[in-house]
């Protein structure tokens, strides 16, 4: 048998931690309770979801003249535009702009984007320091992990584990498993690196072309803090984030954290047009944007595929994925998890690296339910698993390289049988006459399940058996 | 212009795309709120993420105001002498906690901001009813640590500027022709996180506690 790929081997690892599943079935219960509660009227919410998804893909189809728009906007309003077509380039340009300081660390607001750089890593490579401010990433920087959900971090971890994590990296501090204490630890500790960090990183959740403005939603106050503390400030974000006009945003801002964690808006929305101006007492002097391309130019290539890029994410696939709910975020190996990473991941790094997550759907349909911009996510997931076996090359990255020779055969021969009803007919005769010889080990399959078994007699012959004519 | 750049407009631009059929775009009002209902609809939305509300009027904030610092034992407020609420609060000078005003960069004055100053007094330019948020515009009399550093920031909102949705507020101020300023900001309660075992707890990285007067 072939060895279990890596995917297989965490998801069994997953599965047999009990409490951790426990916890995240409550947690994603209740996300999907806070959801509907926030969308009473059905009607209300299909009208705004068709409303973000006009304004997301009428975005894309302008997206290179967008993008001119928007750098030139932000040029005139005094930030620095740059462009990265990978990761590593994303990566140099935060360097530079570190090294251009003399910035030996920086202070971080919550940036997927980042995440997505690898970048935390990368600086420290270097000898620079990225410090995670909000509080879910700054408890798993502690524990030296990657976020398990894109909105809420730390999801996976109880508040006893928190504690005792405090308690480990902050022994001054007395050992509480009381949230507000601990919240409260975190800031203070936090305030102090605010206080003096040199630079600070965010990611944007649309940035408008119109007027050349970054937006941020927020809960905590890490995301204005990290924007407006620091002398510099450094927004990163993927070439999809950008939206037309100023009056765009009203009804994205409305369902994006309704869709995400149910309230009816963030404690923050931050708009960002322009470093601190002549006259004005604070706020960063210099403000940057890093607008990073990793592959979104090539999903952008196929009308179908194109659909994943109107993503807000707003994790609410996640949260409504029966798959998810089971496996946890950190199963998938991917900076996005859950089927808006399904679908995300294996177009960025190629079918090759994670063409096996398009496996990772019982095709259910929750997540294009839920989607505030109606990408649909089990058609793309179907598309990627065809991307995956097709022979004819194919746009996404790696198509074609989940092919078996065995696998296509036998397709072949089951698609040539059906159309041939004399050869089928005769196959499933023999298939009844021969049912008792089926083995009971078929392998993974019959690991938790029994055997299928075999009819004793086909379905045409049971018909004829009613009197049913077929022809 | 960079490589990178070239290569990605070039990547972008080689693809056909059909222009998108917008039917649906924009906002369509569907609230019939007067103003008394918009009061309540953000006074019940800023509750329930633990804002302090107090209705109020020209008469009367002042005192309401200096009732407020004292009870929460405040030994100081920051706040602009240069806007009609802070102009008022300048002329009672008595009745407050020490008056500081914001009137010199950040830089000088960083440590006593972060660490000494207990509250803080702004203007609004509006607010949303539908959400409960105020809508700030941070200027240079009243610069945009005021609403994110001290522990408390207490926030005067005329209720002539309180509107039904944001995309209202965004329209019948005209934004876009006004020119979007450095920093534009929605603020809808004290600063707040779930991220510990979902548990939510007030005061993270913004204010502790956020109070409105309504006038």
């Amino acid at each position: 048998m072939a060895k279990p790929s890596e995917f297989r081997i965490q998801v069994d690892q997953a599965l047999g931690k009990t409490e951790v599943r426990a916890h995240f079935r409550k947690a994603m219960d209740t996300l999907m309770t806070n959801r509907r509660n926030q969308f009473p009227d059905n009607a209300e919410l299909q009208r705004l979801r068709d409303q973000a998804q006009v304004i997301r893909a009428n975005a894309l189809s302008k997206l290179p003249e967008l993008l001119e728009q928007l750098e030139s906007n932000l040029t005139r309003n005094g930030i620095h535009v740059h462009w990265a077509e990978t990761t590593d380039e994303a990566n140099d340009i935060v360097l530079k702009i570190m090294q251009k300081h003399n910035a030996t660390w920086m202070i971080k607001g919550k940036s997927m984007v980042s995440e997505e750089m690898g970048l935390n890593h990368f600086l420290e490579s270097k000898g620079i320091e990225a410090l995670e401010s909000d509080l879910g990433e700054f408890i798993i920087q502690l524990d030296g992990e990657t976020p398990s959900h894109i909105i809420m971090p730390a999801i996976h971890k109880s508040k006893e584990q928190i504690a005792q994590l405090f308690n480990e990296k902050f022994p001054d501090i007395p050992y509480t498993e009381d949230v507000d204490t601990l919240t409260r630890t975190a800031r203070d500790i936090l305030r102090e690196k605010f206080y003096n960090a040199p630079v600070g990183l965010s990611g944007v959740n649309f940035a408008v072309a119109e007027t050349g403005t970054l937006c941020l939603v927020e809960n905590e106050g890490n995301g204005r803090m990290s924007t407006t503390i620091p002398p510099v400030h450094i927004a990163v974000t993927g070439i999809e984030k950008v939206v037309e006009k100023l009056s765009d945003i009203p009804p994205l801002l409305s369902i994006l954290p309704r869709s995400a964690t149910g309230q009816p808006i963030t404690t923050y929305f931050n708009m960002i047009s322009s470093p601190r101006k002549k006259g004005e007492k604070d706020g960063p002097e210099e403000v940057h944007l890093v607008l990073l391309d990793n592959g979104r130019s090539r999903i952008y290539s196929d009308p179908e595929l194109l659909a994943t890029l109107r993503c807000i994410r707003c994790g609410a696939c996640i949260n409504h994925c029966p798959v998810y709910v089971r496996i946890g975020g950190h199963s998938y190996g991917t900076v996005y998890p859950g089927p808006i990473g399904t679908i995300l991941e294996p177009q960025k790094s190629g079918l090759k690296v994670h063409g096996e997550l398009v496996q990772a759907s019982s095709l259910c349909g929750a997540c294009g339910e839920v989607c505030p911009v109606r990408i649909p996510i089990p058609s793309i997931i179907n598309r990627l698993r065809y991307e995956g076996v097709r022979q004819d090359g194919g746009s996404a990255l790696d198509a074609g390289s989940k092919r078996k020779p065995l696998e296509a055969i036998t397709w072949k021969a089951w698609s040539w049988a059906a159309s041939h009803p004399s050869v089928y007919n005769l196959g499933s005769t023999v298939a009844t006459q021969v049912r008792n010889l089926v083995p009971h080990n078929l392998g993974a399959w019959t690991s938790v399940r029994t055997a299928p078994a075999v009819a004793d007699k086909t379905l045409h012959q049971q018909l004829k058996a009613l009197g049913v004519d077929h022809e | 212009m960079s490589e990178a750049r070239t290569h990605i407009f070039q990547r972008l631009r080689a693809v056909p795309r059909p222009e998108v059929d917008t039917t649906g775009r924009d906002y369509v009002p569907i609230y019939d709120w007067d103003r008394a209902e918009r009061i309540k609809r953000f006074t019940e939305r800023m509750q329930a993420v633990r804002a302090e509300v107090h209705h109020s009027d020209r008469d009367s904030w002042l005192n309401l105001l200096a009732d407020l610092c004292k009870a929460k034992g405040l030994t100081n407020l920051l706040v602009s002498p240069h806007t009609e609420w802070g102009q008022a609060i300048y002329q009672q000078v008595g009745e407050f906690p020490t008056l500081q005003d914001y009137d010199r960069a950040i830089e000088a004055w960083k440590h006593e901001m972060f660490y000494n100053i207990d509250a803080s007094l702004t203007s609004t330019v509006g607010g949303i009813a539908e959400t409960g948020s105020l809508i700030l515009w941070p200027t240079e009399q009243e610069p945009r640590i005021m609403s994110l550093v001290p522990p408390v920031h207490f926030a005067i909102l005329d209720t002539q500027h309180l509107y039904t949705t944001f995309a209202e507020a965004m329209q019948e101020q005209d934004w876009l022709n006004q020119g979007m300023p450095t920093n534009a900001l929605l603020i809808s309660g004290p600063s707040k996180s779930a991220d510990i075992a979902q548990v939510l707890a007030y005061g993270v990285h913004g204010p502790k506690e956020l109070v409105v007067i309504l006038i």
